[in-house]
């Protein structure tokens, strides 16, 4: 059985941090790694790690490469794309993508 | 074909005959086979006097029983050969036990030479060669106040740093007119002379001792020939050594007039099966007395042995050394000898510099040179004599202070052939092709090549090599942090001190590009952290930490953490252990005793972190850094406060320096030890500071390493007094803290150096750069302003904010799982979980939104 997919409330957009990351769970217990990059931008991935198995990439460093930005595994430094979810060092993994938008002050994805 | 192991016999395991069996276990088909006389395997004896200044017997080993095993070699202790069948090949030791041999090895070495002086025999009386004589020297000086060395060359005034070291009030006694009469001429040796009486040492030269009797004052008394006399406790004979070659004579090998047994360019005796190495060998009517020749022999043997062509040519028998401080070079010709020369000197009497070169009648070659007080320029000086380069037009330059650049040998002149490393004997050539095999640094080349591996002289050489050629294939040796910034770590450590830059928005945009990334953003939180030492988690750095640090715990492979409370010293009162053990206990987390002797508690949630370290800290302990890139454990015994071999206070000691250097943020972490004694429990000397009780103050170690990739530490200065040791550490960590690349220990960071730990003693005793009122400053201003930064973020209800899983929910993570083992916790790992691992769909590209 799937679910359909809506807009879903998270927080205030002033729970963010500012280039680094917190971590939101929707409705369907999936977890979602928030990045606000710079003062405009807010990406959205899937929270798993999957080279380490765990639960933890909204804890990463971000990164940038020639125009790329990227969140580092705290596990072991895998570099993934925050607008595509491709994995800069292994191309055989990719994680998982959300689109986020913000309505009355409030940050809003879409899964 | 006959598919028989060759059976190897090697006679005498010092330093030379180990090197034979290290090149020759190098080879399937043979079986080796070492008989040794002494009770003990071979040790270095280049560096015994280290044995005085806190080295041990196991330091100073070159080989150990379960090494010789893992190569398959076979060897024996306390088996002197008695007897050798040649013709039947067989040697028979003292015990009666027979080896027989396809090729028999003699690395017998020397013995120290002892003059026919009446009284000789005297208690007190002994000479300085090996591990046991040092322990005879230590029982004798003991007893006395006085020591002599007979003997004024290279290995007596070793012998004379030894009994300085033990207390003695020293004597030397030569009988020729000066000292190092071998490597130095008549101006070095008196320069010498007077800098070895600046520290203490008493020099007497054209002294003959016609007799050893009894004395007034002292043990003895040593009558000269020119009716003076002199008293003292303990006698030194180091007048020269002796070739062991007695079983040569007894079964007719042939030997030299004066001793030695006599060997071709093989390395072989007057018997086709019999070869000869080292100091028991004569080589065109010479006896090399150090140990790169011996080395070059063991090769040669080796190489002879499985059917190479390789021979021995004679060896350069130039060095460089440190005589009780003293820098002492020599080259060739050290005494213009040779016809026709001519010699350009220079002498600074106030500095107490001395340097001589010796050049060709046509004056383009270098063929010899002296220097005293300054070697400085001994690498360049040794690579023209050796390679015969033509020398510039003015060659006093080479010697001459200048106020501008010093015309220094470019490393693309040396041809493929000379060497750089001659203990290991490696040449240009073989690092050449080291780097064509695909080594891509210097650690590369030397774990190849061996080089640098010896005394470790050509370091700096080495490197020079090294980069040179990689540079000449287009490697680019790039010192560049990242993408982001076009600078070096140092250089960025500059910028932040000099333009007093505080954030890593500035810098960036001052002096770098793009967004950063997980390399550059923790190294400059780093820097930004040594030089301002602020809270590490206020939000303009927040964003530049490593998970580790965000969080202040060592993240671990579930996503959990651990608490590390600190425990300086390893010292922990009852009530602290049991808050910590309550606070285990109510969080169920696993309890492990960690190597820097404090208390580890793992599998806390990132939200359960806040509530542990509250109680923590309620109970008056701090943060432990274990996160962090900084100063870890100072690891302890108990010291003189309860050990009955205790010399000094370790524990006070190990407590003082946790707290003073707690929280200071540098390139990699740092760990320490303090021990009470020589007998080392706290395992000092792998420590990046390593710190030794002796009667009178503390040794210091430094750059010592476990880990990964052991290295000993270097003894760096002996019997310091608290402040100076404080003062000495101080300078070392903030000169390591400012100069070292990111990630880079103080080991990697020491080998790396050019010129190495004596630079660093330059630095940090004599204030050559003079900048340690500087780095003490800034070394100050981080103890200063110490915070527990756990303290600080339990305060405030900001900080407290991220540390939880969800921004949008209290659940917990339910994919962080454990089972139960050894009545604990550990992560729950495939089946074991419940939850079960979350797969995801990955097919969805969506678009950034704007705030």
């Amino acid at each position: 059985m799937t679910t359909e997919n809506t807009w879903q409330t998270i927080c205030p957009t002033s729970d963010l941090i500012k280039n680094a990351g917190v971590c939101a769970l929707l409705a369907n217990q999936e977890q979602v790694a928030l990045f606000q990059v710079g003062n405009d931008t807010v990406y959205a991935v899937a929270n798993f790690d999957p080279f380490g198995k765990a639960n933890v990439l909204y804890r990463g460093l971000i990164g940038e490469t020639k125009g790329d930005v990227y969140v580092a595994s705290p596990l072991l430094k895998q570099r993934f794309v925050l607008n595509t979810g491709a994995c800069l060092d292994d191309d055989t993994f990719a994680i998982k993508t959300y689109q986020t938008r913000v309505t009355e002050g409030k940050l809003e994805i879409f899964g | 074909m006959n598919t028989q192991a060759q059976k190897i016999v090697v006679v005498g395991n010092g330093m030379v005959g180990h090197h034979f069996v290290d090149e020759m276990a190098k080879h399937a088909g043979y079986e080796i086979t070492v008989l040794s006389a002494e009770d003990r395997l071979a040790y270095d004896r280049v560096h015994l006097s280290e044995y005085f200044s806190g080295k041990t017997a196991d330091d100073l080993a070159m080989t150990t029983p379960a090494y010789y095993n893992e190569i398959g070699v076979n060897f024996f202790t306390n088996a002197k050969v008695t007897d050798i069948d040649k013709a039947a090949k067989i040697v028979t030791t003292e015990t009666g036990d027979t080896f027989a041999y396809d090729k028999l090895i003699m690395a017998t070495g020397s013995y120290p030479f002892v003059p026919p002086i009446p009284g000789k025999e005297r208690d007190h009386c002994l000479v300085y060669r090996t591990i046991q004589d040092l322990e005879d020297i230590q029982a004798s000086a003991k007893a006395g106040k006085v020591g002599v060395v007979v003997g004024g060359g290279l290995l007596g005034l070793e012998a004379a740093n030894a009994l300085k070291e033990l207390g003695l009030q020293t004597h030397v006694v030569e009988f020729a007119p000066q000292l190092m009469g071998v490597q130095l001429d008549k101006d070095g040796g008196a320069l010498l002379r007077s800098m070895i009486e600046d520290i203490g040492v008493q020099v007497h030269t054209q002294k003959a001792t016609s007799e050893i009797v009894d004395g007034e004052t002292c043990v003895h008394r040593m009558n000269f020939a020119d009716g003076t006399h002199l008293e003292t406790d303990v006698i030194l004979f180091s007048a020269g050594i002796r070739p062991y070659d007695n079983l040569a004579r007894e079964f007719d090998l042939a030997v030299g007039e004066r001793g030695g047994i006599v060997v071709d360019n093989h390395c072989k005796t007057s018997d086709e099966s019999i070869y000869a190495i080292g100091e028991c060998a004569l080589w065109n009517n010479f006896i090399f007395g150090l140990v790169a020749p011996g080395y070059t022999m063991a090769k040669v043997t080796a190489d002879n042995i499985i059917g190479g062509e390789q021979q021995f040519t004679g060896a350069d028998m130039s060095t460089k050394l440190k005589l009780m401080g003293m820098d002492v070079g020599s080259i060739g010709d050290a005494h213009a000898r040779t016809q026709g020369c001519k010699s350009y000197v220079y002498s600074n009497q106030p500095d107490q510099i001395y340097k001589k070169i010796v050049v060709s009648a046509n004056g383009k070659e270098l063929i010899g040179a002296v220097l005293v007080g300054d070697t400085s320029e001994y690498d360049t000086l040794l690579q023209y004599a050796l390679n015969g380069i033509e020398l510039p037009e003015n060659p006093d330059g080479l010697i001459l202070p200048s106020s501008g650049e010093k015309p220094t040998l470019g490393v693309d002149a040396l041809p493929d052939t000379a060497t750089i490393c001659s203990c290991l004997n490696v040449t240009k050539g073989d690092i050449i092709a080291a780097i064509d095999c695909g080594a891509v640094d210097v650690g590369e080349v030397k774990s190849s090549t061996k080089a640098g591996t010896g005394c470790g002289g050509c370091a700096a050489l080495l490197k020079k090599v090294t980069d040179h050629e990689l540079e000449k294939r287009g490697v680019e040796i790039s010192t560049d942090l990242c993408e982001h910034f076009a600078y070096s770590r140092v250089e960025l450590f500059h910028i932040v001190q000099a333009e007093q830059i505080k954030t890593f928005d500035l810098l960036i945009e001052k002096h770098g590009s793009g967004l950063g990334c997980e390399i550059c953003k923790p190294a400059a939180a780093s820097i930004l952290a040594s030089v301002w030492n602020d809270y590490v988690l206020k939000p303009d750095h927040v964003s530049l930490q490593d998970t580790n640090d965000t969080f202040l715990g060592n993240m671990q492979k579930d996503g959990t953490y651990s608490v590390v409370p600190r425990m300086p010293g390893g010292e922990v009162t009852p009530d602290k252990l049991i808050v910590i053990g309550e606070v285990a206990k109510e969080y169920n987390l696993y309890t492990k005793v960690t190597g820097g002797q404090r208390i580890d508690l793992f599998g806390a949630r990132v939200d359960q972190l806040p509530a542990i370290w509250k109680r923590l800290i309620d109970a008056g302990m701090e943060t432990g850094h274990a996160y962090g890139k900084s100063l870890r454990t100072v690891k302890s015994c108990v010291g003189s406060t309860w050990c009955r071999y205790g010399q000094q206070d370790s524990m006070a000691m190990a407590i003082f320096l946790e707290d003073r250097y707690k929280g200071l943020r540098s390139p990699h972490k740092i760990k320490f030890a303090v021990s009470g004694c020589t007998r080392e429990c706290a395992e000092a000397q792998s420590k990046d500071i390593g710190i030794i009780a002796t009667e009178n103050g503390w040794n210091l170690y430094v750059s010592g390493n476990g880990g990964m990739k052991p290295r000993h530490g270097d003894l760096f200065a002996t019997d310091l007094d608290d402040q100076t040791l404080v003062k000495y550490i101080d300078r070392y960590l903030m000169f390591y803290v400012r100069t070292a690349d990111r990630l880079t220990r103080t080991s990697v960071w020491l080998e790396n150096l050019e010129g190495g730990l004596a630079y660093m003693e330059k630095i940090v005793k004599d204030d050559h750069l003079g900048i340690n009122a500087e780095l003490e400053k800034q070394m100050q201003n981080v103890v200063d302003t110490y915070q527990c930064e756990w303290k600080t973020t339990i305060e405030s209800t900001e900080q407290l904010k991220r540390f939880r899983q969800f921004v949008n929910s209290d659940t917990v993570d339910g994919n962080i799982e454990f089972v139960t083992e050894r009545d604990q916790i550990r992560p729950a790992q495939g089946d074991e979980k419940k939850y079960g691992v979350q797969i995801q769909a990955i097919d969805l590209i969506p678009v950034p939104l704007s705030l």
